[in-house]
């Protein structure tokens, strides 16, 4: 492609395009990364989304929406789907999907929720549940090297629940200027000092940044976590319009 | 609708219907509410999904500010909620073609 990768990402009037699905790595018991090869994928922004489009035999068609979790590859993307319960798109995409499957996507999409690197201030990442997806898209981008330090704050019930558990502890590690901490809500590792529950202002003092540094915040998870935590940034002095934030439903994307 | 019933989505979830019509990124704009008269990137509406829809709603007063359906043929969109649409054409807005 001629365009630059990533203000190609930006260009718009999508049409579906064919992929195929080439990878699918198990990330919960729950969720799920596939990797799909998209012929003229133009690249895409950390936080951008993609539509992925399902045709039955029978001629039906579904499609949901899906956080692009990493950098483009060339033409191959990926996705990190939670299966919800009764969802139809995400059930086939975490349970029956298999390599060489053909589906329809159509993207990038989504202008607002994105980070670049170019931009050089401090960012707080804020992930409820699978929300991490579009917020490891930035860390990954990111890559340990862009000037700009991020912290992460990721709420999730229990161990088990933690998406990209492994790399998100070997980043914590190497990659220079990331710190991330994990908030339980229900069950904790043992020897985890903080007692479980929902995430707190007290959390958003001690794990983000102070107001005055005026980070940019992204918040993703479901609608009243979003609600939550922008409320207390709000409440702790962050300006509104440094807080970008993304909602899906009470259970998830689908 | 119960428009008290929280909001499944938000107007992210717009940008790949919309992306079929507009030649810009229109999440990134900001529309000006025809009801209450605040102004919302389109990005932070209140979303429902109504198959094969979506409703966007005004984050200060709920007013139905978009409607999009699409059916095999065509792409039905209502934005008589609002008023006035701002849409940014620097690089930094998202609206840049990047060509």
């Amino acid at each position: 492609m001629a365009r630059a990768a990533v203000s190609g990402g930006l260009r718009v009037r999508r049409a579906w395009r064919p992929a195929v699905l080439v990878e699918r790595r198990l990330e919960t018991p729950s969720a799920c990364t596939l990797a799909l090869d998209v012929p003229g994928w133009p690249g895409h922004l950390a936080g951008q989304h993609v539509d992925v489009r399902l045709t039955a035999p029978d001629g039906y068609q579904a499609a949901r929406s899906y956080s692009l979790a990493a950098p483009a590859h060339d033409e191959r993307i990926e996705i990190t789907v939670q299966a919800v319960p009764d969802g139809e798109v995400s059930s086939y995409l975490v349970g029956d999907a298999t390599s060489g499957d053909s589906v329809e996507v159509r993207g990038p999409v989504g202008g607002w929720f994105v980070w670049r690197p170019e931009d050089t201030g401090p960012v707080l990442l804020v992930a409820g549940g699978s929300g991490v997806v579009p917020l490891m898209a930035m860390i990954r981008t990111r890559n340990g090297m862009a000037a700009a330090p991020f912290r992460l704050i990721y709420s999730v019930r229990g161990p088990d629940d933690r998406i990209y558990d492994h790399e998100l502890r070997r980043r914590a590690a190497e990659d220079a200027g990331l710190e991330i901490t994990a908030v339980y809500t229900r069950t904790a590792p043992d020897g985890e000092p903080r007692p479980t529950g929902r995430i707190s202002i007290d959390d958003l003092v001690s794990y983000g940044w102070p107001a005055e540094l005026e980070p940019t915040c992204y918040v993703c998870g479901p609608t009243g976590f979003v609600e939550t935590v922008s409320n207390l940034l709000i409440f702790l002095g962050h300006d509104a319009s440094k807080i970008r934030t993304e909602r899906f439903g009470p259970s998830g994307p689908e | 609708m119960d428009v008290q019933t929280e909001a499944a989505y938000d107007g992210n979830t717009l940008a790949g219907p919309l992306s079929e019509v507009f030649a810009i990124e229109v999440t990134t704009a900001v529309g000006r509410c025809r009801g209450c008269g605040t102004s919302s990137q389109l990005a932070t509406l209140r979303v429902y999904s109504l198959e094969p829809g979506l409703v966007g709603r005004c984050p200060g007063c709920d007013e139905v500010l978009v409607r999009i359906a699409r059916t095999p043929h065509d792409v039905w969109l209502d934005l008589s909620g609002m008023s006035a649409l701002r849409i940014g054409m620097t690089s930094d807005s998202g609206a840049e073609t990047g060509q």
